[in-house]
């Protein structure tokens, strides 16, 4: 049988596209150049106009690191999550609350009796291992009661059920602390600054952005040095399988949700020593939005990803509203930094939805 | 047959029904595998191979009838349970971790011995039972070829030191020679002690290397007898060897 090859031409307002291309990658090809040539403009201006130092760009530059570790930590939950179970947990904003809100009257006490200061870094190490046990809780008993009885439900489900557990855990801990804010104590030798030369540091970045680096290292040794990392990857990948070489499926999903808590956790003792706002019981929303973005931008299930893209959204919230805003005459550029973060976020799923790190999802995993 | 009969088979399914919601999928299979032997089970597709493998150990849960190993009932056991136990599956299409090496794919078939000295040599053997993977160690295993996918899941099965070895479709999808080459381990790793039962479409070759087979028609065992048998009798000829 011969078969006749059509040549049929998309036309977009009537006029006919290059073969093989719809109106819609026209649509997108357009969008591109428009945000590359803003991009440039934007940042074109900035610099030739000389609104900032190189002094100035540096403190941006570190003041965006230190945020961005704090998204990764959290954001390395939501990937941890989704590599095993292909679910966007997302309470896990709250799970971070939960242990920096618990903690904030512990750290209270320590400053209280004299041990915050007389043992800075011990009672800081303290306070991150009490916000991570609690978070760890709140993530395993997440996991036991909201998600466990639909793991085989339609994959809408859980998601729902998610939101769900979401406003539950924040109103369970407004019960319980009450709306208002509480501040985290100031410690005092976080609050002095590391120079190098005409640089300085303040070293309250320096201990967030340190802090970070060593829990993802611990991490990252985790999953790829150590028996149960072997199982959570080979689960990630074929549960069947890992359950035919006697890997008791359940036992590693608490795990990944407890290791998922426990980073939250103590990321949320770092936010809250790192910035003097104070926490509540909704201070998870924003954050765990934040570090959802970072973990698509990595590419979600991808551990490096998750810590790549954390500090990558970090730095651009700090830089990208003072190069790319300022330079397009946007006044107040500092307050539009959501703006930035999430018009990351559409960027990365138009452009590249399989992230910055990640592989394109096959049918069987998306 | 071979005297053994008297002793407790390794494996006996007693009119084992499975379903897939509400397709009926195994409408009462028995079979019975002794201490030893190369069993295969035949059939074309669909006729419920797979699950039948899939039922024994555990993926799938039977609806009626008793799966007996050793005399004890598998159906009481959780699936992760079962390799412990002696049994385990080279499942259809290979499903090795393919962003696992090919020695992290060895270790995690050995995965419930937990933190075992005998482990290392294992992996040694494995490599000089299949020297391809042994030059391939730190390769990802997904990026190997489906021969070498299949030698690493035969492998990877072996390191749970089973005593009985499932294999599905082990043939599936490789170069005539490759299958020859798979078909030889198969008659070693038995030589060895392992007992396996096997299941092939490639009918010729899997009754050249048991020594019983069944013949599974839509979920129901219509043949069962020696392998040599079953080679000459016509109907299995006609549907199965491709002979007119």
């Amino acid at each position: 049988m011969t078969q006749t090859r059509t040549v049929s031409r998309n036309k977009l307002f009537g006029i006919p596209l290059p073969a093989g291309h719809t109106g819609v990658d026209l649509i997108i090809s357009a969008l591109r150049i428009i945000i590359v040539a803003l991009i440039i403009i934007g940042a074109g201006n900035t610099l030739l106009e000389g609104r900032f130092t190189f002094e100035q760009w540096l403190a941006l530059l570190f003041a965006g690191l230190a945020q961005g570790s704090i998204y990764a930590l959290i954001a390395l939950g939501y990937t941890l999550v989704y590599g095993i179970l292909r679910m966007i947990n997302f309470a896990h904003g709250d799970v971070f609350m939960a242990g920096a809100f618990t903690t904030v009257f512990l750290a209270n006490s320590f400053r209280q009796s004299g041990f915050l200061d007389s043992q800075p870094l011990l009672a800081i190490l303290i306070l991150m291992g009490f916000a991570a046990l609690v978070s760890m809780t709140v993530a395993v008993l997440l996991e036991r009661i909201a998600y466990r009885p639909l793991r085989n439900a339609p994959r809408l489900v859980p998601l729902i059920t998610a939101i769900g557990a979401s406003f539950f855990i924040q109103y369970t801990f407004r019960g319980l602390f009450g709306s208002g804010f509480k501040a985290y104590p100031t410690v005092a030798f976080l609050r002095g600054t590391f120079s190098v030369g005409s640089i300085n540091v303040p070293i309250a970045q320096l201990f967030v952005f340190v802090s970070a680096i060593v829990l993802m290292i611990c991490l990252y040794w985790l999953v790829e040095r150590t028996r149960i990392g072997k199982a959570m990857r080979s689960v990630s990948e074929d549960k069947e399988v890992a359950t035919l070489m006697g890997v008791n499926i359940d036992l590693i999903i608490v795990f990944t949700f407890a290791i998922g808590g426990a980073l939250a956790g103590a990321a949320g003792v770092i936010n809250g020593l790192f910035r003097p706002q104070g926490v509540n019981f909704f201070m998870g929303f924003f954050p765990g939005i934040k570090a959802f973005t970072a973990a698509v931008l990595g590419g979600i299930g991808n551990i490096p990803g998750a810590m790549l893209g954390g500090m990558f959204l970090g730095v651009i919230e700090a830089i990208g509203p003072n190069l790319v805003l300022n330079g397009l005459g946007i006044p107040s550029a500092n307050q539009l930094k959501d703006v930035i973060a999430f018009t990351m976020l559409v960027l990365v799923l138009i452009f590249r939805p399989q992230g910055i790190l990640g592989e394109r999802l096959s049918a069987e995993k998306a | 047959m071979n005297g053994m009969q008297e002793s407790t088979p390794l494996l006996v399914l007693d009119d084992v029904h499975a379903s897939y919601g509400n397709i009926h999928a195994l409408k009462g299979v028995s079979l019975r595998v002794e201490e030893g032997e190369i069993v295969t089970l035949i059939g074309s597709n669909g006729a419920g191979k797979s699950t039948t493998l899939r039922t024994i150990s555990g993926l799938m849960r039977a609806r009626a009838g008793k799966i007996l190993f050793r005399g004890e009932d598998l159906q009481a056991r959780a699936a992760h349970e079962l390799v412990a136990l002696g049994v385990a599956l080279v499942p259809e299409g290979r499903r090795v971790f393919a962003r696992l090496s090919v020695t992290e794919n060895l270790e995690m078939g050995a995965w419930h011995r937990g933190n075992n000295q005998g482990i290392a040599s294992d992996i040694d053997y494995a490599f000089t039972l299949f020297p391809r993977l042994g030059e391939r160690r730190n390769q990802l295993a997904g990026t190997m070829s489906g021969g070498e996918q299949q030698m690493l899941a035969t492998a990877r099965a072996l390191m749970s030191r089973p005593s009985l070895l499932l294999m599905d479709e082990p043939s599936m999808g490789l170069a005539p020679v490759l299958v020859e080459t798979i078909f030889e381990t198969i008659e070693q790793i038995n030589s060895e002690g392992t007992t396996i039962l096997l299941v092939e479409q490639n009918a010729q070759m899997a009754l050249g290397v048991a020594s019983r087979g069944y013949v599974l028609q839509s979920g129901n065992i219509v043949l069962d007898d020696d392998a040599a048998s079953l080679r000459e009798n016509p109907v299995v000829q006609k549907a199965y060897l491709g002979m007119d």
